[in-house]
C-alpha cells in the first residue's frame, strides 16, 4: 500500500529531495556561487514536473487514507503554480544579481514553498491542508525578508510573519472546530456530517474561521492588512512571486475545502464569499487610487483582482470554479508581465517604484509601453484584451448562479479600478518630459513582458486549450 | 465570399500589426512608409467594403453576409449586416482614407498615429456589425483606447483634460449598459443579436424602491442602453465632452468623432433601444422627443456665440443629432428613415467642415473666428467648398442635409406637432451660426497681416474634398440611393415595434401607461 501511496505523491518528494538536497549540497560547498545554477536547476525541474503532472492519465488516485487527492483540479493548479514558479525565479535572477542578493536559499526556499502549495491543492483531510500551508508560509516568511540589511524587507518578513501566524491560529481554531463538530478532520467525512440534517452552529463557526483564516491567505479584504506593506518590502523578485504562485494555491485549497468538505452546506458560506469578494473589489479600487508607488499599487490591484476571482467561488457551480481558475491563470499571466517591467524600472542602477518617474516613458522605449498599455489595460477589464474575458466568465457564472447583486457590484468596481491603471497610462503616454526611469535587464524580462502582453491579445482568439482544461478540473472538482 | 465581413473588418487591424512590427525608426522615410501602408490599407478595405454594396439585397430585411463561430466561454462569433448597418459600414470605410489622408503633415509619432487609426477602423467596423451582445460590447469598448490615445498625445494644450472627460463619460454609460446586458442575458439565456431581436422581454411593472416603473424590466433595460447611446449621441444634456474632446482632438480625430463614432449611438438606438424594448421606448418616448428638441434650440443657440470654430461646429453637430434622436423616436418610417439619412448625411458634412478648419489651422495654427477674416480673397478654392458644406449644415434644398432634417421633421410631424413646431425653428438657427460663421471667416477686408500671404489649398487638400462634395450632391439629388438600401429594413423594424406595441396593448401595461 504504501508504495501506492508514495507513487502518487511522487513530484512533491521530488522536488522535496531535490530542495533538501541542493541545500545540503550547496552549505558543504561554494555556497552562493551555487545560486545562479540552483535557480535554473530548480526552474527546470519545475517545468519538468508541470510537464509531468500536465500529461498524467485522467482519473483519480486517493493517497494515505483520503490526507492526499490527486485529481484534475489538482493537476491543474499545480502545473499552473509550478510553471508560474518557475518563470518568476528566471525572470528574478539578474535583478538579485545584481543588487548582490542573490542567496542560494533563494530558489530552494521557493522550491520548498512551492512542495507546500502542490500539498495545499492535494489535501483532503484537514491534517494535511495545515501541513501544507505551514509549509508554505514559512518560506515565504523568510525570502520576504531575504535582504537582511533592508530595514524594509525585515519589516516586511515579520509583519507577513506575525500576521501569517495569526491567520494559521485562527484556520487551525476552526479546524478544530469542525474537527469537535464533525468528529472527523477528513473532507469526505466532513461532507457526510453537512449532508445529514442541519450544519450544526459548531460546524458554522468552524467554517467561518477557516475561511477568515483562507481569506488572509489569498489576501481577500477585510484580511488583506499585510498586502501593501509585504509587497512593498520585499525585493521585487520575491513581490512578483508573492502576487502569482501562493495566490492560485491559496485560491485552490479555497475552494477544495469549500467543495469537497462543505459542498453539501453551499448556502451557508456563499454569501460570506460574495461579502469577501465585494468587499475586496471595492477596497483594491478605491485604495489604489491614493498609491504613488507601483508595488504597492500591485498590491491593492491584486486584492481587487482575488475578488473578481471570488465571485466564480461564490457562484458555486462547476461553471463558476472553472471561471475562477481561468481567471487565476489569466491574472497571474498578466502579473508575470508587469512585473516583469517592475523588475526592469531602476535609475543609475537603483529600483525605481514611484509611478511617476514614467513619465513619457513611451517615447523613450515605445515597445515596451505598448506592451505595458496592453496589460494594464487588460488588468482593467477593457476590452479587447484577454482580462475582460476573464472578468467576463466570472461574471456569466455568477449571474448563472443568481448572484446579479454581485455582479452588478463588480462591473462597478471595476469602472473605479480602471482609473488607476488608466493612469498609469496617462503618465507613459501624455506625462510631462522627462522620463527618469530607464528599463534595463536581461533580455529575458523583455521577453517575458512582451509575452505576456502578446498573450492578452492572442488569447482572445486562441486559448489554448485553459478553458477545456479548467473545466475538467471543476468537473473533477464539483462532482 | 463567405468571410467578407471579418475581411473587412480585420484588414485594418493587420495592416496595423504589420507597421507595429516591420517598421523601425523614425525618420522622414520611416514615416512616409508608415503613411502610405495605412493609405493603402483603408483604401484596400473600403474598396473590399464596396463588394457588400453589390452583393446586398435590400428586399431581404434578414441579416445578411452572416457568420457564425464558436468563440471562448460559451460566446460566439457572429457578424452580419441588414440595411440599417450596411451603409454605416459603408461610411466607414469611405472615410477612413480621408482622415488618413487629411493627416499627410503630422510630424509627431506618425507610425503609432496610423496604428491608432487603423486599430480605431477595426474597432468601429466591429461595432456595426458584431451580431453578438458581447462581441458588440467589445468592439463598442475598445473603440475608446484608440480614440483616447489619439486625443491624448496628438491633441491640442487641453488634451489631458478631454481624453479623460472623454473616457470616463463613454466608460461610465457604457457600464450600465453592460449591466443590462447582463440582465438581458438572464432573461433571454443568450446573447445572440438575432435570437435578442426575437425574444420578448418582460414589460409588468413593479415597485423599485417604492417608484413605480411602468414598463418595468424593458423600461429599466431601455434606460441603461440610454445611457450609453445618449452619451455617444451626445444628446443634451450629456454632451460636454464632445465639444472639449473635437476643440483638442487632432482634425483627423475630430473628422472620425462626428463622422463615425457619434453615429454608433444611433445605430445602437436602432439596434437596441426600439426593437428590443419597445415598450420601454414608449414610455421614454416624451421626454426623448423634448430632450431632443431642446438640444437643436439649446445647442444652436449656443453655438452662436462660439469664438472657436470647431466648437461651434462641435455644438452644431450636437444639434444635428437632436435631429437623429427626434426622427429615431418618431417610430415611423419617415422618421427613422431620416434618422438614419440624417446621420450620413453629417458624416460626410461634418467630416468636409473639419477638415475646412483643418485647412486654415494647419497654415494660421488657430481656431479663433476672430483671427480670420477675408479669406476668399487669398483662397478661392476654400472659399467655395466652405460655402458648399455650410449650405449643406444649414440643410440646403439640394445638399444631403435637407433630406435629412426634412424626413424626421415629416417623421415627427405626424406623432408630436409640438416638438416638430419647436425643432423646426432649429432650420432657421443652424443657417444664422452657419452664415455668421461663414461671413466672419471668409467675408469682409482681408486686414490682418498674417493672413495676407496665406495659400489656397494644394492638390491633395482638393483631393480630400471632392468625394465628400461628390456624396453630399448625389443624396441631396437622389436620395433614393440610400433610402432604398435602409427602407425595407426600416419598415420591418417598425412593423415589429408597432406589433409588439398592439400585443402589449392587450396585457395590463397599455392600460397602465394610460393612466400615468
Amino acid at each position: 500500500m504504501i508504495q501506492a501511496d508514495l507513487s502518487v505523491i511522487l513530484p512533491e518528494i521530488i522536488l522535496a529531495l531535490f530542495a533538501m538536497g541542493a541545500l545540503l549540497g550547496a552549505v558543504y560547498t561554494v555556497k552562493d556561487k551555487l545560486a545562479g545554477v540552483l535557480v535554473w536547476a530548480t526552474a527546470a525541474l519545475m517545468v519538468i514536473l508541470a510537464i509531468v503532472i500536465a500529461s498524467m492519465p485522467e482519473g483519480t488516485n486517493v493517497a494515505f487514507n483520503g490526507m492526499f487527492v490527486d485529481d484534475a483540479f489538482a493537476r491543474f493548479s499545480k502545473s499552473a503554480i509550478l510553471i508560474v514558479a518557475a518563470i518568476v525565479l528566471v525572470i528574478g535572477q539578474e535583478y538579485m544579481t545584481r543588487r548582490d542578493m542573490l542567496r542560494f536559499e533563494y530558489p530552494l526556499l521557493v522550491a520548498l514553498s512551492v512542495v507546500g502549495m502542490m500539498m495545499m491543492v492535494s489535501a483532503g483531510d484537514l491534517m494535511s491542508l495545515y501541513m501544507g500551508l505551514e509549509l508554505q508560509s514559512l518560506a515565504l516568511y523568510v525570502v520576504a525578508s531575504l535582504r537582511r540589511d533592508s530595514a524594509k524587507s525585515t519589516e516586511a518578513g515579520l509583519k507577513y510573519f506575525v500576521l501569517g501566524a495569526l491567520s494559521s491560529g485562527l484556520l487551525l481554531y476552526g479546524a478544530s472546530l469542525v474537527y469537535g463538530f464533525a468528529g472527523t478532520t477528513k473532507f469526505a467525512g466532513i461532507i457526510q456530517v453537512a449532508e445529514h440534517g442541519e450544519v450544526t452552529i459548531g460546524l458554522l463557526f468552524g467554517l467561518m474561521f477557516l475561511i477568515s483564516g483562507l481569506a488572509f491567505k489569498v489576501s481577500a479584504a477585510p484580511f488583506h492588512m499585510w498586502t501593501p506593506d509585504v509587497y512593498e518590502g520585499s525585493p521585487t523578485p520575491v513581490t512578483a512571486f508573492f502576487a502569482t504562485a501562493p495566490k492560485v494555491a491559496a485560491m485552490s485549497l479555497f475552494a477544495r475545502l469549500m467543495f469537497d468538505a462543505f459542498g453539501a452546506a453551499i448556502g451557508d458560506w456563499q454569501q460570506v464569499i460574495a461579502v469577501l469578494s465585494v468587499l475586496s473589489m471595492f477596497l483594491g479600487a478605491v485604495a489604489a487610487i491614493g498609491q504613488r508607488n507601483i508595488k504597492r499599487l500591485m498590491a491593492y490591484s491584486s486584492i481587487a483582482h482575488m475578488g473578481y476571482a471570488l465571485i466564480g467561488l461564490a457562484s458555486g457551480t462547476e461553471a463558476g470554479v472553472a471561471a475562477m481558475l481561468t481567471y487565476m491563470v489569466i491574472y497571474i499571466t498578466m502579473n508575470v508581465g508587469t512585473f516583469a517591467f517592475i523588475l526592469m524600472m531602476e535609475k543609475d542602477g537603483k529600483p525605481v517604484t514611484d509611478i511617476n518617474a514614467l513619465n513619457l516613458f513611451s517615447k523613450k522605449e515605445p515597445g515596451k509601453a505598448l506592451a505595458l498599455l496592453v496589460l494594464f489595460f487588460s488588468l482593467a477589464g477593457v476590452p479587447p484584451m484577454l482580462g475582460f474575458f476573464a472578468k467576463y466568465g466570472v461574471w456569466r457564472a455568477g449571474v448563472d448562479a443568481g448572484l446579479t447583486g454581485l455582479v452588478i457590484a463588480s462591473a462597478v468596481a471595476s469602472v473605479i479600478g480602471a482609473f488607476y491603471y488608466l493612469r498609469i497610462v496617462y503618465f507613459m503616454y501624455f506625462g510631462a518630459e522627462g522620463a527618469e526611469v530607464e528599463a534595463k535587464g536581461s533580455p529575458i524580462l523583455g521577453v517575458a513582458l512582451s509575452a505576456s502582453a502578446l498573450l492578452m491579445v492572442v488569447g482572445v482568439i486562441y486559448q489554448f486549450g485553459i478553458e477545456g482544461a479548467a473545466l475538467s478540473a471543476a468537473t473533477a472538482l464539483v462532482n | 465570399m463567405d468571410n467578407l465581413l471579418s475581411i473587412v473588418t480585420f484588414i485594418p487591424a493587420l495592416a496595423a500589426v504589420i507597421l507595429a512590427l516591420f517598421l523601425r525608426g523614425d525618420d522622414a522615410a520611416a514615416q512616409r512608409n508608415a503613411k502610405y501602408v495605412a493609405l493603402f490599407a483603408t483604401t484596400i478595405t473600403f474598396l473590399v467594403s464596396l463588394g457588400l454594396y453589390f452583393q446586398f439585397d435590400p428586399s431581404n430585411t434578414g441579416f445578411q453576409f452572416l457568420e457564425e463561430r464558436d468563440w471562448l466561454m460559451g460566446l460566439k462569433y457572429k457578424m452580419g449586416v441588414d440595411g440599417i448597418s450596411v451603409l454605416f459600414v459603408l461610411l466607414t470605410t469611405f472615410v477612413m482614407p480621408l482622415t488618413i489622408l487629411c493627416s499627410w503633415e503630422v510630424k509627431t509619432r506618425v507610425k503609432e498615429y496610423m496604428i491608432a487609426f487603423l486599430l480605431l477602423e477595426t474597432m468601429m467596423l466591429g461595432v456595426f456589425m458584431a451580431l453578438d451582445l458581447v462581441l458588440f460590447y467589445l468592439f463598442f469598448e475598445a473603440s475608446l483606447i484608440p480614440m483616447f490615445l489619439i486625443v491624448g498625445i496628438w491633441g491640442g494644450k487641453d488634451r489631458i483634460y478631454a481624453s479623460f472627460k472623454f473616457f470616463l463619460y463613454t466608460f461610465f454609460g457604457s457600464v450600465l449598459m453592460l449591466v443590462a446586458m447582463v440582465a438581458m442575458y438572464t432573461d433571454a439565456g443568450t446573447t445572440d443579436i438575432e435570437a435578442l431581436l426575437a425574444h420578448s422581454f418582460s414589460a409588468g411593472s413593479f415597485n423599485v424602491l417604492g417608484i413605480h416603473v411602468v414598463g418595468g424590466m424593458q423600461t429599466l433595460m431601455f434606460l441603461a442602453f440610454f445611457a450609453s447611446f445618449a452619451v455617444k449621441m451626445p444628446m443634451w444634456p450629456v454632451h460636454t465632452w464632445l465639444p472639449d474632446a473635437h476643440v483638442q482632438a487632432p482634425t483627423a480625430g475630430s473628422v472620425v468623432l462626428a463622422a463615425i463614432m457619434l453615429k454608433m449611438g444611433g445605430y445602437g438606438f436602432l439596434r437596441f433601444s426600439l426593437p428590443m424594448f419597445p415598450v420601454g421606448a414608449e414610455v421614454m418616448t416624451n421626454m426623448i422627443l423634448w430632450m431632443s428638441a431642446i438640444a437643436i434650440v439649446y445647442t444652436s443657440l449656443v453655438a452662436m456665440i462660439q469664438e472657436d470654430m470647431k466648437k461651434l461646429i462641435a455644438y452644431s453637430s450636437v444639434a444635428h443629432m437632436g435631429f437623429v434622436t427626434m426622427g429615431i423616436f418618431a417610430m415611423n418610417q419617415q422618421g427613422i428613415d431620416g434618422a438614419i439619412f440624417q446621420m450620413l448625411s453629417h458624416g460626410f458634412i461634418s467630416a468636409a467642415l473639419f477638415l475646412c478648419v483643418g485647412v486654415i489651422y494647419d497654415r494660421m495654427h488657430t481656431r479663433d473666428i476672430d483671427a480670420y477674416g477675408g479669406l476668399v480673397i487669398r483662397m478661392p478654392a476654400f472659399a467655395l467648398i466652405f460655402m458648399f458644406f455650410t449650405m449643406g449644415n444649414v440643410g440646403l434644398p439640394g445638399t444631403s442635409g435637407f433630406i435629412g432634417e426634412f424626413l424626421t421633421l415629416m417623421g415627427i410631424f405626424q406623432t408630436n406637432t409640438w416638438v416638430a413646431f419647436v425643432a423646426t425653428s432649429g432650420v432657421i438657427l443652424s443657417a444664422g451660426y452657419a452664415l455668421w460663421l461663414y461671413r466672419r471667416v471668409v467675408f469682409g477686408d482681408l486686414i490682418k497681416e498674417s493672413l495676407k500671404t496665406i495659400t489656397d489649398m494644394n492638390a491633395r487638400e482638393k483631393f480630400i474634398f471632392a468625394p465628400l462634395v461628390a456624396m453630399t450632391l448625389i443624396l441631396g439629388v437622389y436620395p433614393a440611393l440610400i433610402t432604398d438600401i435602409i427602407s425595407p429594413s426600416t419598415a420591418a423594424l417598425v412593423d415589429n415595434v408597432n406589433q409588439s406595441l398592439a400585443a402589449a396593448d392587450t396585457s395590463p401595461v397599455a392600460t397602465q401607461i394610460a393612466s400615468h
